[in-house]
């Protein structure tokens, strides 16, 4: 039984979301200016996926659902977070302007009390677990008032597959027959030191590995907006949904794009007018 | 002591529906049967699976629930650290990690299931409450606190196996969280404090110093974090000796905090503490055993003073 399909997910163009996932990595350079050190190419590597579950997915409908939650699992994403909260008005733009300083509340990673975060994270291997309690509560708290349960969002980095404690949530929210969480492996094939699927060859191809411990799966271009929302949405939703998306990591800057030091570096000006130039087409 | 916080647990999760039992493949005592398969959903057995065992815990607490982690102590704490102090403490929610077998009960199976550490560990992480009930009593006490409380982050509570006796029975200070509690007061001569299963043995040893003639005061303190430095730096300033008797490492635990706060309040008592060694003892036998070969045998101890 489908039973978050039941309703409809609210419209979503294609081209209004490349045209908001560019504003979003202008503004991330725009920080960027300011403030020494960021995590630029991870969050430009989840950029479509993030910004597909906060337009495409997540809906709020009170009479008929609880609501919808998205956690960052990979902390070091959440600047792909923060840009779309404050697009939403939940994060107010002068606390990003106050980013990383001590006279403003944000961090380099989501904390529980920042406006629109629902867990903290930062430390890999978290988020699914968390994710798969607050989908058990949603779920039992749907039950008892007769609505239909919120979903769980969740964004996974591809080297928080090689923590065990993520397998230990992969097959116990299958055990459990969790069906409202839909977690998202921003697959950017990228770590600390080389390639994830250099490190551990034998974790890929992904999709099936999930499949095989009782998820639904799907892999899509993770820069493909539509196909995520789509392969999202039309999801059989009888057991938790995992989406291989496949991406770039530094997507959008070509002198970003898989260079590991862009995990967390930040452009000289010269560097931030060429990334511009590259991102407006000029 | 375990049965009777499994008993109190199920009858206050029939009436709350935020209660969550979440155990990690270890056989829910007595009256957890009855609760698993009247409100299944509510009782999640996550196997042998620690580090989710706390991160479905937190899920649940993030969305108002009350959950229970319950499993073997080491394996409820040691496993899952980084789990309880991010998931956990760092969010302050209300969870209770609850560790059976702390100190060295589980006598024959090994340093592998010795928490002999735990009160230090958990007493370091920030917004982490511990406590440690020496009897079934003072254990439903705790429990129904714990589920009651309002207000507080997540709390270790320290439990034993089966079939320790009441020794709280009788005494007339309740159980209050972060307070000490007298089971009677002698003259000043000497106290003695302790906590958990190692109270038994301190009524013993407060027992042969009566019979000799001292004049005791006898002390729990089921509470280890917040400690009640007020209660207890009036024990210190109001005796002349006082004896720390402790189910656990040297470092850490209520023995080196009292030191602390013997120093802090100028205190000039005689001071002795007696805990277990800081070593992996291969010795396979009876509690009693184990706790004799650390050094923590009564009549050792009452030799001593």
């Amino acid at each position: 039984m489908g039973i978050e399909k039941v309703i409809a997910a609210p419209a979503f163009d294609a081209s209004e979301a490349q045209q908001r996932c560019a504003e979003f990595r202008l503004r991330i350079l725009e920080m960027s200016q300011r403030v020494t050190a960021l995590h630029m190419a991870p969050a430009f590597s989840c950029m479509e996926i993030t910004d597909a579950i906060y337009s495409g997915l997540m809906h709020d409908d009170q009479q008929n659902k609880s609501s919808d939650t998205f956690i960052m699992s990979k902390g070091h994403g959440y600047l792909a977070q923060l840009v779309i909260l404050e697009s939403r008005g939940v994060i107010p733009i002068s606390e990003i302007n106050r980013y990383c300083t001590p006279e403003g509340i944000l961090g380099a990673h989501p904390d529980l009390g920042t406006p629109g975060i629902a867990a903290a994270t930062g430390s890999l291997g978290h988020g699914l677990g968390m994710s798969l309690g607050i989908a058990i509560a949603e779920r039992n708290m749907a039950e008892s008032r007769e609505m239909l349960p919120g979903t769980v969002y969740v964004v996974l980095s591809d080297g928080e597959l090689q923590e065990g404690s993520t397998w230990e949530s992969i097959i116990l929210a299958s055990s459990l027959g969790v069906r409202n969480l839909v977690a998202v492996v921003d697959n950017n094939d990228y770590q600390s030191l080389g390639k994830t699927s250099e490190t551990h060859p034998s974790l890929y191809p992904l999709a099936e590995k999930f499949e095989s411990f009782g998820w639904e799966a799907a892999t899509v271009d993770g820069h493909d907006s539509s196909a995520i929302v789509e392969s999202i949405s039309s999801r059989v939703g009888d057991r938790p949904f995992m989406l291989v998306a496949k991406t770039i990591k530094g997507k959008g800057v070509s002198f970003m794009e898989n260079v590991p030091v862009w995990h967390y570096r930040s452009p000289s000006v010269e560097e931030c007018a060429v990334a511009v130039a590259e991102i407006t087409g000029r | 002591m375990r049965l009777r916080f499994a008993e109190t647990l199920a009858r206050l999760a029939y009436e709350d529906p935020r209660i969550y039992i979440v155990v990690a493949d270890i056989s829910p005592a007595g009256p957890m049967v009855e609760f698993r398969d009247r409100f299944p959903e509510r009782f999640i057995n996550v196997g042998v699976a620690e580090q989710a065992m706390i991160g479905v815990c937190a899920g649940l607490a993030l969305r108002g629930m009350r959950p229970f982690a319950y499993t073997i102590a080491t394996f409820a704490l040691y496993r899952p650290f980084e789990f309880i102090r991010d998931d956990l403490a760092y969010q302050n929610l209300p969870v209770t990690v609850v560790g059976i077998g702390g100190g060295v009960i589980y006598s024959t199976l090994g340093g592998t299931h010795h928490a002999q550490e735990d009160v230090a560990i958990a007493s370091a992480i920030p917004n982490m409450g511990v406590v440690a009930p020496c009897d079934p009593d003072e254990a439903e006490a705790v429990t129904n606190y714990l589920v009651a409380r309002e207000s507080g982050g997540p709390v270790y509570m320290r439990i034993g196996k089966a079939g320790e006796p009441n020794i709280t029975s009788g005494i007339r200070s309740p159980f209050e969280f972060g307070k000490i509690r007298t089971f009677y007061r002698g003259t000043g001569d000497i106290a003695i404090l302790s906590y958990g299963l190692m109270m038994h043995e301190a009524v013993k040893v407060a027992d042969a110093l009566s019979a000799s003639g001292r004049s005791v005061t006898l002390v729990s303190t089921p509470t280890l974090k917040p400690l009640d430095t007020e209660g207890l730096a009036e024990i210190l300033a109001s005796h002349r000796n006082v004896v720390v008797l402790e189910e656990h490492a040297p470092q850490g635990g209520l023995a080196s905090q009292v030191k602390q706060l013997a120093w802090d309040t100028n205190a000039c008592c005689d001071l002795r503490t007696f805990t277990l060694k800081d070593e992996f003892i291969h010795c396979y036998g009876t509690h009693a055993d184990l706790l004799r070969a650390h050094g923590l045998g009564v009549r050792e101890i009452v030799g001593q003073l």
